[in-house]
């Protein structure tokens, strides 16, 4: 009989380069996991959440409903969201994604709206002047005008998405969750901090990618600066 | 629909209410959890938001304090917690995760809320005689209020929240029901459960809502 290695994993650090090196496939699996869910619940969040914000705005009678239907959506604890949301879908990644899309529409809906609403009225009216349609009024004046705010409302969609995931472990599909949940379960100190880490690691690089991109496609309130 | 009208069952079995795991006792664990973890952090946060916001000191601190908060998942420091020497206590890391959670919207709303204050008004006040105290209690403090009590709001709809999540991490609390019906497989359980979080955070909500309804014009948040 061999004896017990003696490594940090055995002395269960919280620190600890072996499980990194060994738990390399684990990690990585549950990483893109963790992506994957964040991205795809953000993106619908995105393509619904345009459409609604432009319409709220169109029709001003629906923005005090929309509001208030997306407000109440946000009070309800992410743990309740994915469990209501289970029977209707049943074990699998889906209720997550449907609690995140609900999440991140909330956060998108009132700063695209906010966005909206703060295009001077001047502006909008010089572009009707110029002869610009509805449709080319929305696409090449209001909505650009308004996208400051809106990927300001994207990036905190993001980074909470990327943290309420996490909760996503209690249907089996948590991303980094699902690894906090086992290491909880076995007072495994390595894998909860590893995984928390990179909880946090990603949620900083995804705010500071959107921040990028922002960066990218909105020059003109850089030129205003300068 | 059988599911729901399962969990309806399950909600009025007046079993299911009564002892140590029953909804009143549940029910009571996540408030008093609640209203225990809202005081602390006001105690912490307020005081520290009104002076560096009296003193216009700290404000990248306070403001980016709340992004940060944001960042790090609630679960994650729950279980990261539960595995340190706090973990022993008890309630203690559900105690400890929720007031970290709850001081970074308390101090960031508190905050811009005292720098908010008319600065012509603070002016005025300095120039009648005020001391920097009077200021903060007679002129700041009431005109902040506003954004004060959003930040509370904000709390404690997120105290409620995270309460929930608790439950993962073995704490009490309504979240217990759900994961009780988790390992029992219980489904109408679970729907009852997240019904019943569900709820009582539009109730905390709402209680707020009504609460700013009621209040003098004056301490009205301007929404």
């Amino acid at each position: 009989m061999t004896a017990p290695p003696d490594d940090c994993l055995a002395r269960n650090e919280w620190i600890c380069g072996e499980y990194l090196s060994t738990r390399r496939r684990i990690l990585l699996d549950a990483v893109l996991q963790h992506l994957q869910l964040t991205t795809v619940s953000v993106l619908i969040g995105l393509t619904l959440a345009v459409p609604l914000a432009v319409l709220a705005r169109r029709w001003g009678w629906a923005a005090g409903p929309v509001l208030g239907v997306t407000t109440i959506l946000y009070t309800i604890p992410s743990l309740a969201m994915f469990s209501l949301l289970l029977p209707v879908y049943g074990l699998s990644a889906t209720p997550v994604v449907a609690g995140l899309v609900l999440y991140s529409l909330t956060l998108l809906v009132r700063n695209i709206l906010a966005g909206l609403s703060a295009v001077p009225e001047e502006t909008r009216q010089a572009a009707r002047g110029m002869g610009y349609g509805p449709i080319r009024l929305l696409l090449t004046v209001e909505l650009p005008l308004a996208l400051p705010a809106a990927m300001a409302g994207l990036r905190i969609a993001t980074v909470s998405a990327v943290s309420l995931v996490t909760v996503g472990a209690i249907v089996g599909f948590g991303g980094l969750g699902n690894l906090i949940y086992a290491g909880m379960n076995t007072y495994f100190k390595a894998q909860v901090l590893t995984a928390s880490v990179l909880c946090v690691v990603i949620a900083v690089a995804a705010d500071l990618v959107l921040l990028g991109v922002q960066w990218l496609i909105t020059p003109w309130t850089r030129a205003a600066r300068a | 629909m059988s599911t729901l009208a399962g969990a309806w069952q399950w909600l009025t079995d007046p079993a299911h209410w009564a002892g140590d795991d029953g909804i009143r006792h549940r029910l009571l664990q996540h408030l008093v959890l609640t209203v225990v973890c809202l005081v602390i952090s006001c105690v912490i946060a307020l005081p520290v938001a009104l002076v560096l916001g009296h003193l216009g000191k700290g404000g990248a601190l306070a403001v980016n304090i709340s992004n940060v908060g944001r960042a790090v998942p609630t679960f994650a420091l729950l279980v990261l917690l539960l595995l340190t020497p706090i973990g022993t206590w008890g309630e203690g890391p559900t105690v400890v995760a929720l007031v970290l959670f709850a001081v970074p919207p308390l101090l960031t709303n508190a905050y811009v809320g005292m720098r908010e204050a008319d600065r012509d008004v603070v002016r005025a006040a300095r120039g009648m005689g005020m001391t920097g105290r009077q200021t903060l209690f007679r002129v700041e403090l009431p005109l902040a209020l506003p954004m004060v009590m959003t930040g509370v709001r904000i709390a404690a709809v997120q105290l409620v929240a995270t309460a929930t999540i608790a439950a993962l991490a073995g704490g009490g609390g309504l979240g217990r029901i759900i994961t009780a019906g988790f390992n029992l497989a219980s489904t109408p359980q679970v729907v009852a459960g997240a019904v019943l979080v569900a709820v009582f955070a539009l109730i905390v909500e709402g209680i707020f809502e009504i609460a700013e309804r009621l209040a003098p014009r004056w301490a009205r948040g301007t929404r």
